[in-house]
């Protein structure tokens, strides 16, 4: 089935003619979307497979991130590294990812390229191999990522000791790249079964962005994907959050010569939100009032203004899978406490909660996303990204064209509500990273 | 769009062998009265336009005052004649637009993205030549600025991969220009004072010492329109003088600062690489096979994928205006200090000893031309090698024989381009963590 995207009116202005994008789901499920973009002879190849770490169980922390290092380490047909050679050699330049809620695999290159790319990925869908030495050095490898993205960075173990804070039985509470202790005791079966599990055409979706046809894309896809089987997939346990019911604190200590504020409000998504859809868009034009630019409000008030931090912000993502944080998080000015950057974050919260916001700022963040949506045009790779996170978190891939117009219709009327609505002070996890004592006797 | 895609066309059909001398894209150039040097490359797929000013006002300026680059760079966007930080950002955010700036050893930079609609675009032209030329840096901003970059300094102190990178320009840029980065230091930064800034700016932001890169959706002469209202203010002023050169055939040693830490970082290299350096597309695709490419690169096969020891490991020229630095890094953890600094002293004198075979010059090379069109995708990208091609002064067709030069070099020109220009002997080697 093919779907064609019809240009609202007001895209009509701003897109090319030919941004076209479409979508095709083979008999094993895999699902193909093709956005054509012809302004150079270069395509995007993503293969997105819904499986991340909020899919997984304690113990086996990391397995999903492992699984994707181990994804380059050789199939029944190609050596380890022999997936990057042939990359290399055909100009492309490749990587992968993996997330809470997905993992995913690219390419950029030539697009007469894109059939090796396509052979490539189908192979590893359901042709891997685990070896005991390469998975030993793989695991090995994690540890050192893990020690370089987050042990010797206190502002990234501060995040993730405030999921952890903030989330006791939803799966957000868990890190991506795993705990370390977990990594230490993964067995390669974990990762073995954990690829038998989720590595199938109808738990994935193949995005292609850039200079190809749509057709051959398709029949490409088809030629090479199409004998996959697929599999039995089980929707994972919703593992819902309990309730909070009060606020909860964290300090952490670390090698910093600055404090650092992390405050999160338990806040809805767009996936599975019972009410009104204006209350997940009015919460993200609400972060851009606040914090959409240099004249917006934390900008304004809290850099400038009263100066008490040196840098500050807030946070929403309406497209998660599961239900997440509305984040304010910001570095103290000199001899300022932290505790002084919660009240003047709390008096913003206040401040949207009384007063509505004036016709000028609401006009400036649209204008600034309807902007911002052609601009990521330019670049491929973003188009497929988006596409790729919108729907492997359940979404449909046109919200990434529609998402202006919701934003168009959000008023200021809809922010006070929202306001009113989320920043609950029972819902609130506060962290605060302090600086070592040590460290600031030296 | 049909001609940049035609144009690119032709680009691959040079790397599958078919010889032609074709341009990647168009660049038309022209100077300003006040001595801008404008480059502008004319496409309408998109309804955006890119403008980005560079000029030679990075921290290799500061003089004794470290930090003043970084600092005046800083405070364009805080205030220009009557308008305030706010009337500034407000200009830009109510059109959309993106307005960006920042300051390194060499460059600084004002840019801003724009949709290509007029009226958008006359909107923020103003304000961007105004905030660019006219800075009036009110002093409580000054203060607040200033604060800021303390701040930031403090924090480098404690960051691993700062210090480890600060210690690293110390010693191989020991008295030169590079040493001190556009952070700046404690005690100059305190001494800096608004009469200073303001001749900084006057000195090294003017016509003469500027370049302006220019994509997207404008005619040639809506173009050049365009860039007549952006440099409007600027006065001509004189090109900023040369870079000196740094001391080359330094003694090498290996410097080692305690840092409490599970992981330690290693930094070696020695400052090798003008941007118009004759060894550089040898030394380029050398490296390319080295250290350069990823997964591919002899470092990372080895260090990482033979024996697991780090996560990152790589190698990198960073050809400047004077002689940027040759570096190779990695982290590993402390007890690995020792094998993992072993291996790539020993990898990096083979490789000087014998080049590469090739094999592996075949495949870096394949997939550095192979992957040239990637390097020009997206109007963002474009202008990124505008300024740069303007701001070192490189040739107009310096993409379109970027391929031809990679294919020229022979195992024989890099293993001649290393052994040469690049000294383990000589070399400092920064290693950051719990000593063993």
């Amino acid at each position: 089935m093919i779907k064609k995207f019809l240009l609202g009116l007001a895209w009509l202005l701003v897109l090319p003619v030919d941004a076209a994008t479409v979508e095709k789901t083979l008999d094993n499920g895999l699902k193909i979307i093709v956005r054509e973009d012809h302004r150079a002879p270069v395509v995007v190849s993503q293969v997105w497979y819904r499986i991340g770490s909020s899919y997984e169980n304690d113990g086996i922390t990391g397995v999903s991130h492992v699984l994707e290092h181990m994804m380059f380490k050789g199939t029944k047909s190609l050596k380890p590294g022999e997936f990057s050679e042939i990359i290399a050699a055909n100009g492309g330049r490749e990587n992968a990812f993996t997330s809470k809620h997905y993992t995913a695999y690219f390419q950029r290159i030539a697009s007469d390229r894109l059939e090796i790319c396509l052979k490539l990925e189908a192979d590893r869908m359901r042709n891997v191999i685990f070896l005991a030495e390469e998975f030993r050095k793989e695991v090995a490898v994690v540890r050192e990522e893990r020690r370089s993205r987050v042990d010797n960075r206190p502002k990234s173990r501060l995040f993730e000791q405030f999921y952890a804070t903030a989330f006791l039985t939803s799966p957000q509470r868990i890190p991506t790249i795993g705990w370390m202790d977990d990594l230490e005791n993964l067995q390669m079966q974990d990762a073995a079964d954990w690829y038998k599990l989720w590595y199938a055409p109808n738990n994935a979706t193949l995005v292609i962005v850039g200079d190809v046809d749509s057709e051959q894309v398709f029949e490409l896809a088809e030629k090479y994907f199409g004998a996959i089987k697929p599999s039995l997939i089980e929707r994972p346990k919703p593992r819902a959050e309990i309730e909070q019911q009060g606020e909860r604190r964290i300090s952490l200590y670390g090698q910093t010569s600055s404090p650092y504020l992390l405050m999160g409000y338990k806040t809805p998504v767009l996936r599975d939100f019972k009410g009104d859809v204006k209350d997940i868009y009015a919460l993200d034009v609400l972060s851009g009032i606040l914090d959409g630019g240099n004249s917006a409000r934390v900008a304004r008030k809290m850099l400038r203004g009263e100066e008490i931090a040196v840098e500050a912000g807030t946070s929403y993502d309406a497209f998660n899978r599961l239900p997440g944080l509305f984040l304010f998080a910001g570095t103290p000015n000199k001899d300022i406490d932290p505790s002084v950057l919660e009240k003047a974050f709390k008096d913003e919260i206040k401040d949207l909660q009384e007063n509505l916001v004036n016709n000028q700022e609401l006009e400036r963040v649209k204008a600034q996303v309807i902007a911002a949506k052609v601009f990521d045009q330019d670049s491929m790779y973003n188009m497929a990204m988006q596409i790729g996170m919108l729907d492997s978190v359940g979404h449909d891939w046109s919200l990434v064209d529609k998402y202006v117009d919701y934003i168009r219709g959000i008023t200021a009327e809809d922010i006070m509500r929202v306001a009113n609505k989320f920043f609950d002070n029972n819902q609130l996890t506060v962290a605060t990273l302090w600086p070592e004592k040590e460290v600031q006797e030296k | 769009m049909k001609n940049r895609v035609q144009k690119l066309m032709l680009a691959i059909a040079l790397w599958l062998g078919v010889m032609s001398s074709v341009a990647a894209f168009n660049v038309e150039t022209w100077k300003t009265s006040n001595g801008v040097n404008v480059l502008f490359v004319e496409t309408h797929d998109l309804p955006i336009v890119d403008v980005r000013f560079t000029f030679k006002a990075g921290s290799s300026r500061d003089g004794k005052q470290y930090g003043i680059s970084r600092l005046v760079n800083a405070l364009l966007v805080e205030g220009t004649g009557d308008s305030t930080a706010e009337d500034i950002a407000l200009t830009f955010e109510s059109a959309g637009a993106q307005m960006s700036h920042n300051s390194l050893r060499d460059m600084a930079w004002t840019s801003l993205r724009s949709l290509s609609d007029p009226k958008m675009l006359a909107k923020t032209a103003d304000m961007f030549a105004r905030v660019t030329a006219l800075p009036s840096f009110p002093k409580d901003a000054i203060e607040r600025d200033r604060q800021s970059m303390l701040i930031g300094l403090a924090n480098r102190t404690q960051q691993i991969s700062k210090v480890t990178e600060d210690a690293f320009f110390n010693h191989v840029y020991s008295d030169h220009a590079y040493q001190v980065g556009s952070h700046g230091t404690e005690t100059t930064l305190k001494d800096i004072t608004q009469d200073d800034l303001k001749q900084f700016h006057s000195t090294y932001y003017v016509g003469n010492n500027a370049n302006l890169a220019l994509v997207g959706d404008l005619t040639l002469t809506q173009a050049r329109q365009y860039a007549d209202q952006l440099t409007q203010f600027l006065k001509p002023g004189r090109g900023a003088p040369v870079v000196a050169k740094p001391k080359l055939d330094m003694q090498g040693k290996t410097i080692r600062v305690p840092f409490k830490t599970t992981q330690s970082h290693i930094i070696q290299g020695m400052p090798v690489l003008t941007r118009k350096d004759p060894d550089y597309f040898a030394l380029y695709v050398g490296n390319h096979i080295l250290g350069g490419s990823g997964f591919s690169s002899r470092l990372m096969q080895e260090i990482r994928e033979n024996r697991g020891l780090v996560y990152s490991v790589y190698s990198f020229f960073a050809p400047m205006e004077s002689h940027g630095p040759f570096e190779m890094a990695l982290q590993t953890s402390n007890k690995q200090v020792e094998e993992a600094s072993q291996l790539l002293q020993q990898m990096l004198e083979e490789f000087i000893q014998k080049g590469p075979t090739d094999e592996e010059l075949e495949h870096a090379q394949k997939n550095i031309t192979g992957s040239f069109p990637l390097k020009i995708d997206s109007n963002k990208k474009i202008v990124d090698y505008l300024s740069l091609m303007g701001f070192y002064d490189l040739p107009l067709d310096y993409l379109d024989k970027f391929n031809s030069n990679v294919l020229a070099v022979s195992n024989e020109d890099i293993k001649d381009a290393f052994q040469r220009r690049v000294k383990p002997e000589q070399m400092i080697r920064i290693i950051v963590g719990e000593s063993s």
